[in-house]
């Protein structure tokens, strides 16, 4: 195979000087447009901090490590009132990503079944699919969020007398509310043991494959740590109603489960119909090989199908990963506290550091797609066929 | 000479928009602001993009409300008729880097004046016309009777202003904790207190009494006795334009100064007519024309204020009084009825 590449490349060689000069003048032209850019840039910049001084405004983050004095209804890292505005940004930034992260998943598992369904031979199952993707993504997503959100708090029932679920969950309209596991005196160390041991499990299967010397470990190791876990849980902390809430456990908001439901279901719609065209996309020989070497519809559609059209569908779903994550900012409206409410509103009425906070947010959001396109990119080459 | 070069500084001064600070006073005081104004016709007001009470539009589109009458008595003072006005309707969030940058001529949008505002923003607060305090708003039938007893509770409330920033203050004062949920329009806000997400509402007592009055059964509700916070809610403009100020400043001092006398829209006119020997009536309706003109506007201005928008206590009653949203005077009375509103004197 290495001769193979190194024919074509040989094959490629020739006209090499018509290429040089070509790419001298490309070259240059792309250096030139940067230096105009670079140059706007700068025109940009200077007249923004002129005015800035003119009218006695001033740019600077010093106001990050200032102490907030606000609360923050929803948080997955501790939070009090002392923190900075620093912390306020990590905080309010793991509630963004949570968010995001719930809703891809969702959106993508939701969005694949809709696409089956849309194939199905079954007439219910397709039609459904079609009525539910028409509706949701022929509706504005911000309308479709409220809505889940109002329906959601009009239902549930008060504090009051809140559903008793099993497991010691309780439903009301202040949210799920679920025991919380508590540590004893060890802490969290039990729990990075057991991460630990189920990092260790691909290299310890590496060796049982090769030398088949502690392979035995590769399941006992997580086995023993989950022991380990599961010995030093001190107790397990059940909601109960005191006064107007439920005090202890966690709690699901239902600003969050709203805001999950409603981007997961918009984004479902159009990855159902990227899985639909991409499956549609493999030419209908390979089903029909597929079934003649006896597999099953779902095997087919699995192990031949899915595989070939995961290469068309990543691009298109990067898209949709990206418009979500943007899209958590629509949490605003139903009171999740997430990056764009907590730090282009309160923090920015606070400190009234409207251009540096606004940058802080852009900045954060344009980091976090970067990293989404980066690894979908990633993904992409890795499943891509590979040419030669 | 040096007249000449002091006219040409200011010339130049207000030409670049900065204003004339600094100039000895007999020199012509120039206002950028006011001839701005002047020159476009039009005053830019900036208010709230809709709160019943302070700026709301009617169903024919009207803008109505105490800063919207602020609003029309700052035209009728410099522009001489009080429709002209562009109202700006500004969100909480960017209020102040709108007047910053010029967009409007003045803020006028239940904010509340304060010290960072004055001197980070490099604002300028120019006066009180409505003494609020942040209030909470909670079911009758959780039989709560005082602030003191909302540890534990959920509130809801409006972000992008200091409404969370005064609860977290007042819970640690008390030694309770009040969860806060932020809403971004006023909206989801009433439909989640509405359905007891939270346990209540919080707002300044005025926009708490116009949050009641929206509610589907307002008598299910009460307001707690508890007033947390000092909320001097005014007027900002640009910081470095003075004389602007003083026309901002004088038309709020106007509208108590008519209703401390007396002088109402309706008897105005009656009143100027039989000239009054009255000093300060004089210099209020525009009759000691050399007095009137301290202000670099012409004679009348002020007799214009009332007749447009009439005095602050009609107003107030219009927006507040109990036909509107019945809400008490309270310290938004004149002073010699026990409340906070308290006219320089006019001389």
């Amino acid at each position: 195979m290495a001769l193979a590449d190194t024919a074509v490349l040989i094959a490629r060689q020739p006209a090499p000087r018509q290429q040089r000069r070509g790419s001298f003048r490309a070259f240059a032209w792309q250096g030139l447009f940067l230096c105009a850019l670079a140059l706007f840039a700068w025109f940009i910049i200077a007249n923004a901090s002129d005015n800035l001084a003119a009218r006695n405004m001033n740019f600077g983050f010093a106001f990050l490590s200032q102490r907030t004095g606000f609360d923050i209804p929803f948080h997955v890292v501790p939070w009090s009132t002392a923190d900075s505005y620093g912390r306020a940004l990590w905080v309010c930034l793991l509630n963004t990503l949570l968010a995001a992260a719930i809703g891809i998943v969702l959106g993508s598992l939701l969005g694949f079944l809709l696409g089956v369904m849309r194939l199905s031979a079954n007439w219910l199952a397709r039609s459904l699919s079609l009525a539910i993707i028409e509706i949701v993504r022929n509706t504005p997503q911000l309308l479709q969020i409220i809505f889940w959100y109002v329906v959601m708090i009009q239902a549930l029932p008060p504090p009051r007398n809140g559903l008793a679920l099993p497991g010691g969950m309780i439903l009301s309209v202040r949210g799920l509310n679920m025991p919380s596991i508590e540590m004893g005196t060890a802490g969290l160390w039990p729990v990075l043991l057991l991460v630990a041991a189920l990092c260790l499990v691909p290299v310890f299967r590496g060796l049982r494959r090769r030398h088949r010397a502690f392979g035995w470990a590769a399941p006992l190791l997580p086995a023993i740590a989950l022991v380990v876990v599961l010995l030093s849980v001190d107790h397990l902390d059940y909601p109960t109603l005191r006064g107007f809430n439920y005090v202890g456990g966690v709690v699901v908001p239902p600003e969050l489960i709203a805001l999950v439901a409603g981007l997961s279901l918009y984004m479902s719609a159009f990855v159902a119909e990227i899985v639909r065209a991409s499956l549609q996309g493999i030419a209908k020989g390979q089903r029909e090989a597929a079934s003649s070497l006896g597999l099953s519809g779902a095997q087919a559609l699995f192990l031949v199908i899915l595989p070939q059209a995961l290469r068309v569908m990543i691009p298109q779903l990067t898209n949709q990963y990206l418009n979500l994550t943007k899209s958590t900012s629509l949490g605003a409206a139903i009171a999740y506290p997430e990056l764009v409410q907590i730090y282009a509103g309160t923090v920015l009425n606070q400190t009234g550091r409207a251009l540096e906070t606004m940058f802080l947010v852009m900045i954060i959001f344009l980091g976090i797609n970067l990293a989404i396109s980066g690894f979908m990119a990633w993904y992409n080459a890795h499943v891509a066929i590979v040419e030669r | 000479m040096t007249s000449l070069r002091k006219l040409a500084y200011a010339a130049a001064l207000a030409v670049c928009g900065l204003g004339a600070a600094g100039l000895p006073a007999e020199a012509q005081v120039k206002s950028a602001t006011l001839d701005a104004v002047k020159k476009r016709g039009e005053l830019n007001c900036g208010v709230d993009t809709g709160i019943p009470g302070f700026a709301f539009q009617d169903s024919t589109g009207k803008w109505k409300g105490l800063d919207v009458a602020y609003c029309r008595a700052i035209a009728a003072a410099v522009l001489g008729d009080a429709e002209k006005v562009k109202y700006v309707g500004v969100t909480t969030k960017v209020r102040f880097t709108v007047l910053q940058s010029g967009e409007i001529d003045v803020l006028i949008r239940d904010s509340t004046l304060t010290f960072t505002r004055d001197t980070q923003l490099n604002l300028s607060p120019i006066a009180v016309n409505f003494y609020a305090g942040q209030a909470f708003m909670v079911k009758k039938s959780l039989k709560v009777a005082s602030a003191k007893e909302l540890n534990g509770a959920t509130i809801c409330m409006l972000t992008g202003a200091t409404l969370e920033l005064n609860i977290a203050d007042y819970g640690a004062a008390n030694g309770i904790k009040i969860n806060s949920l932020l809403f971004d329009k006023p909206e989801e806000a009433f439909a989640a207190a509405e359905a007891g997400r939270c346990d209540g509402y919080s707002d300044d007592s005025g926009s708490v009494a116009a949050a009641r009055s929206t509610m589907k059964t307002p008598d299910d509700w009460t307001i707690l006795p508890e007033i947390i916070s000092k909320e001097p809610l005014g007027i900002y403009a640009r910081e470095g334009d003075e004389k602007w100020g003083d026309i901002l400043k004088w038309t709020h001092m106007i509208l108590l100064t008519a209703e401390e006398m007396g002088v109402t829209k309706a008897n105005a006119d009656q009143i100027k007519a039989s000239k009054p020997a009255d000093p300060f009536m004089q210099r209020l309706l525009g009759l000691d024309e050399d007095f009137s003109k301290q202000l670099g506007l012409d004679g009348d201005w002020s007799y214009r204020i009332i007749k447009a928008v009439g005095n602050y206590g009609e107003i107030y009653d219009e927006y507040f009084g109990p036909k509107a949203l019945g809400l008490p005077r309270g310290t938004n009375n004149l002073w010699t009825k026990g409340g906070l509103q308290y006219a320089l004197p006019l001389r």
